[in-house]
């Protein structure tokens, strides 16, 4: 009886004594190395690529944020975007958007009625917002992207948000305009991915421009 | 440059790469699979894990060990996640709950990386690089060892002894994997993949909000979990978290490293088998059926195909990032849905009917083309199995394969090993669709919510893992039924191949004769194509056909 058993056993011991020296090499030494050359030779990106205002972190630029007006107090009403920032396309991580705790998509399907419906509303929101007819509203900014934390948008949408955000800082527009133009990166290598703007890093410069005397 | 030229050339600068390390790579897995010298370090490990590095296992006690140290993986990683809360860096994270617990820990033993959790509010720091990372790096390892076995079959002769799992899996982990893994990680860290042992900082945003970003260990993981094609994201948004790929060249990147290591097995395959063109026709079955997907998912994402939203937004960027595009994510799906990683740049369940329904149909082919490291090699080989025999059965010869007869037994195996999958999907899909608390977890309705509930069950049983994720599939039932899935369905099939390998490697080798066919010319290539299409599509027809068909015409 004892021989069957032992048999059965034998196996299993070595496959746990096996299994714990791989969880020490793989799961222990390999990330502690990897987390030590990078914090040696990448500080900045492994930590997260964090902007820092008066030495505290303000944002990651290679996170998303939403940029709306405060919510007057003890009322919970939707968030408004506000005009005195370039918008981020629309997001589905958490129930306001931008939150990193709850990245993800909407996941609503090509033909879901609901989601339709959805980008219409936007379509015709962006456009009254941006005065812009709805025909010239960009895809990304009319859907949500996949992580919900996506920090970029097209050059188009940058451009159309330019009239609207000098009129609300008092800002002359060829100057916001030039600020765009600075922040466009086109595709790496000059073939992979596609052309964009980081709103975060945008908004983030366009927030130390003294507004013009009114 | 225009979209449409800069996507080309992504494309080709993918192939160009993949060519590249083919024969290096290729060649390095063969001689790492077949040396007879031992590392000193791996001296070491057999010793400490108390086996012996010089036995050449019988195909039963291979086998034996196989099971043993999936089976004792799947109880590690599920106590792991129910004492998470008493352990260091859980990061407040609570204890797992048991069906959430057990799905996880079958979904990364069996090299699927379901997500049925979402990382960045279940899981801490410890349970992700002490536990799933290293059931990224076995589990892939552990494929790879049972397509050697099969390999071995081919090549040997009047044995029954297949090789020594221990070895396998020592060496695959410590000179190919863990090397590449290394190098993968120091690179997308330098390219902005976050690596840090931070819990979670609360900020003040520009605007005066208020946000809270997370850190984690997700370079080192990130690089495993391509090469690996494990797929499981460290955080929710999976490779569309711009912590994971930050740029188009962090996607390019990850692209590869998913592809690159079953791109290369077939050049191993060839060098062990003593016969090079035989593994560059299986190397382009797998590239015709990639490249016809790859165009079939652009094209349709492209013109928003049968889509509404996409009409609606002027173009299918729901569930897409901006930095990747069209391209940089049809090429991501296709690439992630052939083999079995998983991982996700995008939101599938928002693709078009036909870009999603792709995704669908290039896990339903097996994940061959060219599939997961080890698994896409072996899945091939049945299919090639399966070919010569129908090749057999149009002349009336007994059929052979690289010198070895087909007969019954070897043909019993290969049969299993094709009817096992698709039972499973079917068997399961058809379950959870008769139930009515099952059918309630569909986001969308119509057709595409029974592509949701297809999908999972195709993902889980071809140990893909990514997901139509508009399913709620985080219910007990889900996370059981789902986790039993991903066991059979990995499990069942290496035993197929493992007895398929030993009773191949029993017998003496056949001479070549006018009456053989060839399996190296283009010929066989186009009936080995022709037989994947057409087993998986009859299996799958009636089923697609209700899904994304349906939406797609309506």
């Amino acid at each position: 009886m004892f021989g069957p058993l032992a048999r059965l056993a034998r196996p299993h011991l070595a496959a746990l004594r096996m299994l714990l020296v791989f969880t020490a090499l793989t799961g222990v030494v390999y990330p502690l190395v990897v987390t030590g050359i990078a914090q040696t030779a990448f500080p900045g990106r492994a930590g997260g690529a964090l902007i820092e205002e008066h030495g505290r972190p303000v944002a990651s630029s290679r996170i998303g944020q939403n940029f709306t007006l405060p919510a007057p107090r003890g009322r919970r009403t939707p968030a408004v975007p506000d005009p005195g920032w370039f918008q981020p396309r629309p997001s589905a991580a958490g129930p306001a958007g931008y939150d990193p705790t709850a990245s993800g998509a909407s996941n609503l399907g090509p033909n879901n009625p609901d989601l339709v419906r959805t980008v219409r509303l936007r379509r015709l929101a962006v456009a009254a917002f941006d005065r812009v007819p709805p025909g010239r509203v960009p895809p990304d900014a009319v859907t949500a992207s996949g992580s919900g934390l996506d920090p970029d948008i097209s050059p188009a949408y940058a451009y159309e948000q330019v009239a609207r955000v000098a009129a609300a800082r008092r800002l002359a527009p060829a100057a916001v305009r030039r600020l765009v133009a600075r922040h466009v990166h086109g595709r790496t290598l000059g073939f992979l991915g596609r052309p964009g703007v980081n709103v975060v890093e945008l908004n983030h410069e366009l927030g130390h421009r003294p507004a013009a005397k009114p | 440059m225009n979209d449409t030229l800069a996507g080309w050339l992504q494309i080709a600068a993918l192939v160009i790469a993949l060519a590249l390390s083919f024969r290096p790579l290729g060649d390095h897995m063969a001689h790492v699979l077949t040396s007879p010298r031992h590392w000193r370090a791996e001296r070491l490990i057999y010793r400490a894990g108390g086996v012996d590095g010089n036995a050449d296992q019988l195909w039963p006690a291979y086998l034996r060990s196989v099971l043993a140290f999936s089976a004792v993986s799947v109880l590690f990683l599920y106590a792991f996640q129910r004492v998470q809360n008493h352990l260091p860096l859980a990061l407040g994270m609570k204890a797992v709950g048991p069906a959430l617990s057990f799905n996880t820990a079958a979904s990364f033993v069996t090299n699927t990386n379901w997500q049925a959790y979402s990382g960045e509010s279940t899981l801490g720091h410890l349970v992700q690089m002490a536990g799933l990372a290293v059931q990224n790096f076995v589990s892939a390892a552990v494929g790879i060892a049972v397509a050697a076995t099969l390999i071995r079959g081919f090549v040997r002769t009047r044995t029954e002894r297949v090789g020594n799992f221990w070895v396998d899996l020592t060496r695959l982990v410590l000179r190919v994997l863990l090397p590449i893994s290394l190098v993968a990680a120091v690179v997308l860290v330098a390219a902005g993949v976050v690596q840090n042992l931070h819990g979670i900082q609360s900020i003040s945003t520009l605007a005066g909000g208020h946000q809270s970003l997370t850190g984690g260990p997700v370079a080192s993981q990130e690089a495993i979990k391509e090469l690996g094609t494990n797929g499981g994201g460290f955080y929710n948004a999976n490779s569309a978290h711009p912590f994971e790929n930050p740029t188009p060249f962090t996607n390019w990147l990850e692209i590869y490293l998913l592809l690159v290591i079953a791109v290369a097995l077939p050049r191993t395959f060839g060098t062990m088998v003593g016969d090079r063109r035989q593994g560059y026709a299986i190397v382009a079955v797998m590239a015709l059926i990639w490249a016809a997907s790859v165009a079939l998912t652009t094209a349709n994402e492209l013109h928003s195909v049968s889509s509404s939203a996409g009409y609606a937004a002027g173009g299918m960027m729901e569930g897409k990032e901006q930095r990747f595009g069209l391209w940089g994510s049809a090429l991501f799906a296709v690439s992630t849905t052939l083999t079995s990683c998983g991982a996700v740049n995008s939101s599938h369940d928002s693709y078009t009917p036909g870009g999603g329904g792709m995704t669908l149909f290039n896990m339903m082919l097996g994940e061959i083309a060219p599939g997961g490291t080890g698994s896409g090699l072996y899945g091939i080989l049945i299919l090639a199995v399966v070919a010569v025999f129908v090749a057999g059965l149009m002349v009336g010869r007994t059929p052979e394969y690289l010198g070895k007869k087909l007969g019954a037994r070897e043909m019993k195996f290969a049969s299993l090993y094709i009817l096992t999958t698709p039972s499973v999907v079917l068997v399961g899909a058809g379950l959870a669709m008769a139930r009515p608390g099952e059918r309630a977890a569909i986001l969308n309705h119509g057709a595409h919510g029974f592509s949701e509930v297809l999908y999972a069950f195709a993902s889980a049983a071809n140990n893909n893992g990514s997901a139509f994720a508009g399913l709620a599939a985080g219910t007990a039932w889900y996370n059981t039924g789902l986790g039993l899935v991903m066991l059979l369905a990995r499990f069942l099939p290496m035993v197929f191949v493992v007895a398929l390998a030993g009773s191949l490697a029993r017998q003496q080798p056949v001479p070549v004769t006018a009456g053989t066919l060839p399996t190296h010319r283009p010929q066989f290539v186009g009936l080995l194509t022709g037989v994947i299409l057409i087993v998986v599509g009859l299996t799958y027809f009636p089923a697609l056909a209700l899904g994304p068909m349906a939406e797609g015409l309506r």
